[in-house]
């Protein structure tokens, strides 16, 4: 075991001494915690919106300043004319067409009844099925109006119904930023700490410098637990810095503890240092690393549910989102952060990612060979 | 005489290319042995399966009593290997290299900073001691790369083309550290194209396309091939390769 020591004190001289692992285990996590949120929010607003009014009536100009006053939708054009505002869609300036037929006021108030039409541009399917979704929620409040102004309700078959209301648990605002930053957070975490494993051992070997530990009689796993420690703390550090940013830009204060986060990172980055380490017993150049890093992380990071739900993937994928370990961290991380989750909710997650780690390590000092 | 290497029949095959084609030969306790040949003579693929870095194909071989299969970790406690590429970690200082690779030997702290402070000494080193390995001029690293070889005290040192590029008083210095060395009894077993240094070598063989095709002392392969120096020996031999670069 004293071996060990002199290669934590080597790898350590070694990171400190290069700028540019320090940068990016500093630099890196702040600047992207900053930037990604703001860029990955499911929000959708400038929804650019084309009104073809036939009515001209004070009706219609109330349903167009409600709809303009949502805050999502940006009034591009106001025409009469429906084949005018389809070449705007064409064009891509205008992303919705609301249609208000001649007569809109007259057959509202006379018959209770009124169709309005709306042309969505679905090239963007997100823009279009969100737009389409909230001009719905729109007019939908725009009747509930219309209904305590026209005189007689019966008149309009309003008689005894039910009416959805809802509230959200856990994130009530639904605020973006609460989800999505625990799960960058989590991406970073395996980023670094796999990204810089893998390189560290690859570049001894450009350098030949594993050459010459290759011809002395050290131990193989004493050599892999020389480079897996060193950079577990890194990734703690990477973790720390990740949390200090989430609290002081963000706000966000894990309502469960700590101590169960820092639990769950100590089984999690023997998980995917192991990963790097293995990717690096394959591998010659720091080039092919990289790709093949590049490659995997790719599939983890759309495939771990930072994005979208594993929930409603097929089948198939979902299969390979439990070969992910970078999904159960986002879960644990939510889990926490938002539900104040306590160790007993995350063993599930622990004990996988714990065999992640076993298996993942196991596997790279098996294929770690000192002679071939 | 006790044999640090013996060799017999060993080969190493990538597919159908036969990089060292049954050679056999040994090493005595003390003796410098140069081990020559052409780029491409198969004379780094030999020295690799001697080190325990590379699995012979065929042959057998042991390397201070142990045998090159089955005991290639007791192997590589009694050796030291210089390799042909740089191989000191450049981001650390001279101090910490030495005291890193005594470390991984199993030194102890102690004997460590006593080994330190001689081979800084010896070497003349001890200003630079707390610079980095990088900024050191190759020579210089050369001498430290040797000297770190043999921190550990091991039976036999394994030096791959040790003064490529390094200038003519340099070498000659080098070559002064290798008989010192080998004066207490170490076993030198060195590759190199300088053939002035091969004079200095106790035996040699010499590799062409795979085998070693003649081995003795200087004088004897002199006389041997009818040629004044070594320059001419090794012209002789080579030529006849039909490998090419």
């Amino acid at each position: 075991m004293k071996v060990i020591r002199f290669l934590l004190e080597k790898e350590f001289r070694q990171i400190f001494r290069n700028k540019s692992i320090l940068a990016m285990i500093l630099v890196l996590p702040t600047m992207q915690l900053i930037i990604l949120p703001l860029a990955a929010n499911y929000e959708v607003r400038n929804i650019n919106l084309a009104v073809v009014d036939h009515d001209h009536s004070d009706w219609s100009a109330q349903l167009i300043l409600k709809v303009t006053a949502s805050g999502y939708f940006k009034l591009s054009a106001y025409e009469d004319n429906f084949a005018q505002s389809l070449t705007l869609i064409e064009q891509d300036k205008a992303d919705l067409i609301l249609e208000i037929p001649a007569g809109f006021e007259k057959n509202l108030v006379k018959e209770g009844n009124q169709k309005v039409m709306l042309s969505i541009n679905a090239i963007n399917g997100v823009k279009a099925g969100l737009g389409g979704a909230y001009l719905g929620t729109i007019l939908r409040s725009f009747n509930e109006e219309i209904i305590l102004r026209v005189a007689n309700p019966q008149q309009l078959g309003v008689g005894g119904r039910a009416e959805l209301t809802w509230s959200n648990w856990f994130n009530p605002t639904l605020n973006y930023n609460y989800f999505m930053v625990p799960g960058i957070l989590a991406i970073l975490v395996t980023m670094v700490g796999s990204f810089l494993t893998a390189l560290n051992i690859v570049k001894e070997k450009e350098v030949g410098t594993i050459e010459q530990i290759n011809v002395t009689p050290i131990k193989k796993h004493h050599f892999i637990l020389g480079k897996l420690l060193p950079f577990m703390v890194l990734g703690n550090v990477v973790f720390t810095v990740g949390l200090l940013v989430s609290y002081f830009i963000y706000g966000i204060v894990p309502l469960g503890s700590l101590w169960v986060m820092y639990g769950f990172i100590q089984l999690y980055l023997p998980a995917v240092l192991g990963f790097g380490l293995l990717v690096s017993t394959f591998c010659e150049t720091q080039q092919q690393a990289m790709f093949i890093m590049y490659f995997f992380m790719m599939v983890f990071i759309l495939m771990g549910g930072l994005f979208t739900p594993i929930e409603s993937m097929p089948d198939w994928a979902r299969m390979v989102a439990r070969f992910n370990p970078v999904s159960y961290l986002i879960q644990v991380m939510r889990m926490v952060v938002l539900k104040g989750s306590s160790w007993a909710d995350i063993q599930y997650q622990a004990g996988i990612i714990l065999l992640f780690g076993i298996v993942l390590n196991a596997m790279a000092i098996l294929n770690y060979r000192k002679t071939n | 005489m006790e044999q640090v290497i013996t060799a017999h029949k060993l080969s190493k095959k990538f597919g159908d290319f036969i990089a060292t084609n049954e050679i056999t030969f040994s090493v005595n306790k003390g003796e410098i042995f140069g081990f020559l040949g052409a780029n491409g003579a198969g004379k780094t693929t030999a020295m690799r399966m001697l080190c325990g870095l590379s699995i012979p194909s065929s042959g057998e071989a042991t390397i201070a009593g142990f045998d090159i299969y089955k005991q290639t970790e007791e192997i590589k406690k009694s050796i030291g290997y210089m390799s042909q590429r740089f191989s000191l970690y450049e981001d650390l200082t001279v101090r910490e290299n030495i005291r890193f690779f005594g470390g991984i030997y199993g030194l102890s702290i102690p004997q460590i900073k006593l080994k330190t402070e001689e081979l800084l000494g010896s070497l003349g080193l001890e200003k630079e001691a707390n610079k980095l390995v990088s900024g050191l001029p190759l020579g210089w690293r050369q001498k430290l790369s040797f000297s770190v070889a043999i921190l550990h005290n091991p039976k036999l040192v394994f030096l791959d083309e040790p003064t490529g590029g390094v200038d003519p008083l340099t070498r000659r210095q080098f070559w002064n550290m290798i008989y010192e060395a080998a004066a207490k009894g170490l076993t030198v077993f060195v590759t190199t194209h300088y053939m002035d240094e091969a004079e200095y070598c106790d035996r040699i063989s010499m590799m062409v396309d795979g085998k070693i095709e003649a081995m003795g002392t200087p004088a004897a392969l002199k006389q041997q091939f009818d040629a004044p120096n070594m320059d001419h020996v090794f012209y002789q031999l080579a030529r006849g390769a039909k490998r090419k670069e």
